[in-house]
């Protein structure tokens, strides 16, 4: 069937079966390899993207499912060539390793900053348990959301800590 | 905002916390992970493998799968003309070892859940994999063997074919136990079981194959390109000059892509086939069945000591569950774990017996630490066992027993030689952060609430930098190999610098601490130092990632190929300056005479020198590259101490880890952010292994843990924080002084967790309980205490 999808504010089409998962659609039809693959049970979250702005395990959704969404991935994170906030954090913070389940771990984390422009620990840590990381054991990525918070756009609670 | 850095002129990087320059593709989705690559008409695998733990095959039907438009084909063990076995790459002088034929496809008998019957190859991913369940296979069940224990008495015998389930018996002593033993106050033996886990390295594995004209290009989730292309001009008999493998971005590998698999052999061998390229990408219940386990030891562990804590010998009887076959480093595993079975004590008597057995489970091979966080375990979870037993506090039982700091190099009773070492130094620092004294009031105080809280130690050493070649090679250790690892330092007209590194890394920044390693020694900007891996086709000959040996091993061949290129740029800008070479010197970013800073060249004009030679002698070589291999004198030994404190709800049983201290020292740090990076890993490892993590089979040989929903890998909200610090105490094995420190974490946690575990259990009565400590686990051992 014919599918098409908004992925980061482009119309994208592909003929793909109607039982095709988002993730493929995105990597084998689209070629936005950024989204990962990494479970078959929507344990890991190496898959996730944003559907209108939710964290979703695109390994869980059909793709046809995602028309007339609006689906954002890894590579629409960056605008107009400025990184993400939340990219730059895991530059800044050493929050990624291997970077497998970066991308998703970065959809997530900017979905909870539109949410909550000033997470605690507790909560950056609870936004992303739906997400497994090996190589670096979460705390470099807690403080990596914490530096995208502290440098958002108009962010102020974070400036005290930075000075 | 941009990841890129801008170049520094400031000389010194090393020893900088410098951000990644990996980074940037990687936050981006820029990156390219074997999955990633689909050239035109690439054809998919997927794989029949057995439900059943042992069985004959008795009939394989494929027409049905056959018939499907989008199949290619089907192939069995019948059909591979494979010149020889997977490879088992250790064969230790004097030791016999009872060795399975293990090939890519099962040949007639299966002997464990997941072994692989038939490949199917089609158009698309998808499609194969519904003509695999199209292929009909009928088995007659054999009996089936899975405790370790039982399958030593040979009953059930794994492959009917061998003589018995034992594959090997091997030991490493020194120092006289016995009469370590006979002048013992008190002697404690500990029933140790450190279960089997996963790798669960989050991208799962992938191959890629293709031939053009003979010429056979393999991308591989693989930590190992350059053995996997040795392996696959063995087996595919090709010769080796012919086969390139690359690793791309790897997406983890914690050990468990140290590893041959049949899948990437069977990949290159149908693209030959075919005639197209082949492609295969592991689901994650195929990683969890097939992709090598790790651990899976029991050991009976004796500790003989004084009334003052002061041990008088320590002997280590290890039953390792090697499972169904050998591959790679199978049998290897639970001996690296012998050599440092004296942790950082001076026992004066050690011993270790290893038994190798097999079961109808998958293989364990090495996973981050490889028989090292084993011994670790045993060494220290017996230290507190005996300061209980004694009286002592455990922090007192391991002051007594450590090795001194004065007294390095230090060769142990087995006769190792620790580099060096500041035991104490380690544990003091620890105790800056961490308060014994008010956490037991604390302790006290909590205990009134129905809170029971522990603090668990860890202090150890371990070995790594896998190398000595005279220590590893086939006539010492018996690996199969050398040790030895190489670089390439290319500096090129424009000054700018590719280094080839023959370690293959898949997460830990080699790009970035590399770079840094060379722009010091050159007078350039790390950022200006473009580091290429993971392909065999560029730079010299390696021996890839594993064993913590990247940076002390493959770091010092960079730095040797950099001081090369230095000896040449100072002979360039000698002849210019008409000086002696060993007059040159770099001083802020410019290759001047000593004392003279008036005339210099920078790197880039360095480099003119040195392509457009138009005023050298004729006895001197234009260029300005130059090779390095690199094979130490000794192993690194780091060490650190770690304290972890659990908090244990005895009506529920489950443990929270509250805090998690670490003190490393693997010498001076080339970037401190990555180091802490590898702890921070390195421990969850081993918080994974002592709270949630366990691979499990029922007594059929039926895989219980088959996906991440049975097999709980720690999510970040079941984590603290962690405390890290660090000491530096160089090592004299490497002009850099380095250690490795890769696993280190993972080597320290699990003790450190379980002797938590125990310090708050033991007013409930319980004194001694293997991991992992799930609740039920837990919670029964409470029950059972009570009664």
């Amino acid at each position: 069937m014919q599918i098409t999808l908004s992925i980061n504010g482009e119309t994208r089409s592909a003929e793909a079966e109607p039982r095709t998962l988002l993730v493929h659609v995105l990597r084998d039809h689209l070629d936005l390899t950024g989204t990962h693959w990494g479970c078959d049970t929507s344990n890991c979250g190496a898959c996730v993207v944003l559907v209108d702005g939710e964290p979703v395990k695109s390994c869980t959704m059909l793709a046809a499912m995602a028309e007339g969404h609006e689906i954002t991935t890894v590579e629409g994170l960056a605008r107009d060539g400025e990184l993400d906030p939340v990219q730059q954090g895991f530059f800044e913070e050493h929050g990624l390793q291997c970077g497998f389940c970066t991308p998703g771990m970065m959809l997530t984390a900017r979905a909870l900053l539109n949410e909550n422009p000033n997470p605690s620990d507790e909560e950056i840590r609870v936004a992303i348990s739906g997400q497994i990381c090996r190589c670096t054991g979460y705390a470099n990525i807690v403080r990596a959301v914490r530096w995208a918070a502290e440098h958002e756009a108009g962010a102020t609670a974070g400036e005290e800590a930075i000075a | 905002m941009t990841a890129i850095e801008t170049p520094q002129a400031d000389g010194r990087h090393v020893g900088r916390p410098l951000k990644r320059k990996e980074d940037p593709r990687l936050i981006t989705g820029r990156a390219t992970y074997v999955d990633d690559l689909n050239p035109v008409g690439t054809l998919w695998m997927a794989f029949v493998r057995s439900p059943e733990a042992h069985a004959t095959i008795t009939s394989i039907d494929a027409s049905a799968a056959l018939a499907r438009e989008d199949v290619v084909a089907v192939y069995t063990a019948e059909d591979l003309d494979l010149a020889a076995p997977l490879p088992m790459a250790w064969a230790p002088p004097g030791i016999d070892l009872n060795v399975p034929e293990h090939w890519p496809l099962a040949r007639g008998r299966v002997a464990h859940v997941g072994d692989p019957v038939a490949v199917v190859i089609g158009e698309d991913r998808y499609s194969v994999v519904d003509a695999a369940e199209d292929v009909i296979v009928e088995y007659e069940p054999l009996p089936v063997v899975t405790d370790p224990e039982e399958a030593l008495r040979d009953e059930v015998l794994v492959h009917p074919d061998l003589p018995s389930n034992t594959v090997h018996e091997w030991s490493l002593g020194g120092g006289d136990l016995e009469a370590g033993f006979a002048e013992a106050d008190v002697v404690i033996e500990r029933r140790i079981v450190n279960h089997r886990t996963a790798g669960g390295a989050i991208e799962p594995r992938a191959v890629l194959a293709e031939e053009r004209a003979g010429h056979l290009t393999v991308w591989s989730s693989t930590q190992i390109p350059h053995f996997l292309r040795l392996f696959l001009s063995i087996m595919l008999d090709l010769s080796e000059e012919r086969v390139r493998v690359i690793a791309p971005e790897v997406g983890g590998g914690f050990g468990s892509k140290l590893q041959i698999y049949g899948e990437e052999i069977l990949a290159a061998w149908a693209a030959r086939k075919l005639g197209r390229p082949v492609k295969w990408c592991e689901t994650r219940s195929e990683a969890m069945m097939v992709t090598h386990h790790g651990r899976d030891q029991i050991a009976t562990v004796r500790v003989g000591a004084k009334r003052d804590g002061t041990v008088t010998a320590f002997h280590a009887r290890i039953l390792a569950d090697l499972g169904a076959y050998m591959m790679l480093l199978t049998p290897m595993v639970p001996s690296l774990g012998a050599f440092v079975m004296s942790g950082c004590y001076r026992f004066p008597a050690v011993q270790t017996d290893i038994v190798g057995v097999m079961t109808h489970k998958f293989a364990t091979d090495a996973i981050r630490g490889a028989g090292r966080p084993e011994a670790t375990h045993m060494i220290e979870v017996a230290l507190d066992q005996l300061a209980v037993e004694l009286g002592l506090d455990p922090l007192e039982v391991r002051r007594r027993n450590f090795i001194p700091a004065d007294a390095f190099p230090y060769e142990t009773a087995i006769g190792i030689t620790y580099d060096s070492g500041n035991y104490q130094g380690t544990l003091d620092k620890l105790l800056e952060h961490v308060d014994v004294e008010a956490f037991r009031a604390e302790q006290e105080r909590l205990r009134a609430e129905g809170v029971h809280r522990g603090i668990g130690f860890c202090t150890y050493t371990e070995i790594c930098g896998l190398a000595p070649s005279r220590a590893v090679g086939p006539s010492a250790f018996g690996l199969q190999g050398g040790g030895w690892e190489s670089a390439l330092v290319r500096v090129h007209l424009t000054g700018a610098v590719t280094v080839y590194t023959g370690t293959s890394p898949h997460g830990q920044g080699h790009e970035t601490g590399f770079a840094q390693i060379v722009a010091d020694r050159l007078g350039t900007d790390p950022q200006l130092v473009e580091v290429i891996h993971g392909d065999t086709s560029q730079g010299p000959n390696g021996l890839d990632t594993y064993g913590s040996r990247s940076l002390a091993v493959g770091g010092e061949a960079i730095a040797r190929a950099a001081d090369k290129v230095v000896a040449r740029i100072r002979r360039f800008v000698a002849h210019k300056l008409e000086a002696a070479p060993e007059d040159i010197e770099l001083r802020d970013g410019r290759w001047i005479v000593r004392g003279s800073p008036d005339k210099g060249f920078t790197l880039p004009e360095v480099a003119g020198l040195a392509y457009i030679p138009e005023d050298i002698p004729q006895d001197m070589e234009p260029g300005l590259e130059e090779v390095a291999f690199y094979d130490p004198g000794n192993f690194v030994f780091p060490f650190g101490a770690h304290a972890a404190i659990v908090d244990v709800d005895p009506e529920t049983g489950k443990v929270t880890l509250v805090r998690y201290v670490a003190v490393d020292d693997c010498g001076p740090a080339i970037n401190p952010l990555l180091i802490d990076g590898q702890v921070h890993g390195g421990i969850v490892h081993g918080v994974g292994q002592a709270l949630y993590e366990q691979v499990v089979y029922d007594e059929s040989g039926q895989l219980v843990t088959g996906t991440f929903v049975d097999y709980a890998l720690p999510t970040a909200a079941e984590l603290p924080s962690f405390e890290t610090d660090r000491t530096e105490t160089p090592s004299p094995v490497n002009s850099l002084g380095v250690k490795g420190v890769g696993e280190a974490g993972t080597i320290a946690a699990s003790a450190a967790v379980a002797n938590a575990v125990m310090d708050a259990l033991r007013p409930l009565g319980v004194t001694y309980l293997d991991m992992p400590y799930t609740p039920m686990r837990v919670w029964n051992a409470i029950q059972e205490a009570a009664r």
